[in-house]
């Protein structure tokens, strides 16, 4: 058993988990109920899925080919960002209250997420 | 030696449809989707799913081209992400 053949293996075992992740977070994204948990499944996409992408073709390039070290750019980049749009997208469901919002801060007036920027205030001070 | 090919390409095609199908079921949320951050984030899977069946063509293909077609999408994906949601949140992008 050659190390080519084991490559091909490999390969092959890190496309199907990738595609396996891409799969699974998608059908979360559909199927759950509730926004906040909808948020939980495609971010698992993000990372391990396109990590597990990303991984099949680095080993493809070093048995089929000379090798690059390329893909680890886009990996670390997704892993980064992954979480930050998620942050973001968890943001505006509290904002548009589509979840369980947050309790009254001790001392402030409302959660910073929650407020509403100073001149749309003065526009509408029934809030 | 040809068995972990045939094996191999086979995963390739059976990726392919799957992470087509995806994207197709993403695009269904993103038609369906009750509120604005399901629709953010179903456009951030599609997005993400675009980035996967980028990286299977450069596979298939054996070619180093579409490394940076990928790391361009991937940022322009998380920028874009980002500035629908501090859309949202604030009502203008910069401020």
């Amino acid at each position: 058993m050659s190390l080519e053949i084991i490559g091909t293996y490999a390969i092959t075992v890190c496309l199907i988990i990738g595609t396996a992740f891409a799969m699974i977070g998608t059908i979360g994204l559909l199927k759950f109920n509730d926004p906040m948990v909808r948020l939980h499944a495609p971010t698992k996409v993000g990372t391990i899925g396109i990590g597990a992408l990303l991984l099949a073709s680095m080993i493809h390039s070093y048995v089929f080919s000379d090798g690059s070290m390329h893909e680890l750019l886009i990996m670390a980049f997704l892993f980064v960002t992954s979480p930050i749009s998620a942050n973001f997208i968890s943001k505006v469901n509290i904002h548009r209250r589509n979840c369980d919002v947050p309790p009254v801060p001790p001392q402030d007036e409302a959660w910073s997420t929650l407020d509403v920027p100073e001149d749309e205030v003065e526009v509408a001070p029934a809030k | 030696m040809s068995f972990a090919t045939d094996l191999m390409h086979n995963a390739m095609l059976f990726a392919f449809a799957v992470v087509a199908i995806a994207q197709v079921l993403s695009m269904v949320r993103l038609v369906i989707g009750p509120t604005i951050g399901d629709r953010i984030l179903a456009l951030d899977t599609m997005v993400v799913n675009a980035i996967g069946l980028i990286v299977l063509l450069g596979i298939v293909q054996g070619s180093r081209i579409y490394f940076e077609v990928t790391l361009i999408i991937a940022m322009l994906g998380f920028v874009s992400t980002v500035a629908y949601a501090r859309f949202v949140l604030r009502g203008d992008i910069i401020e």
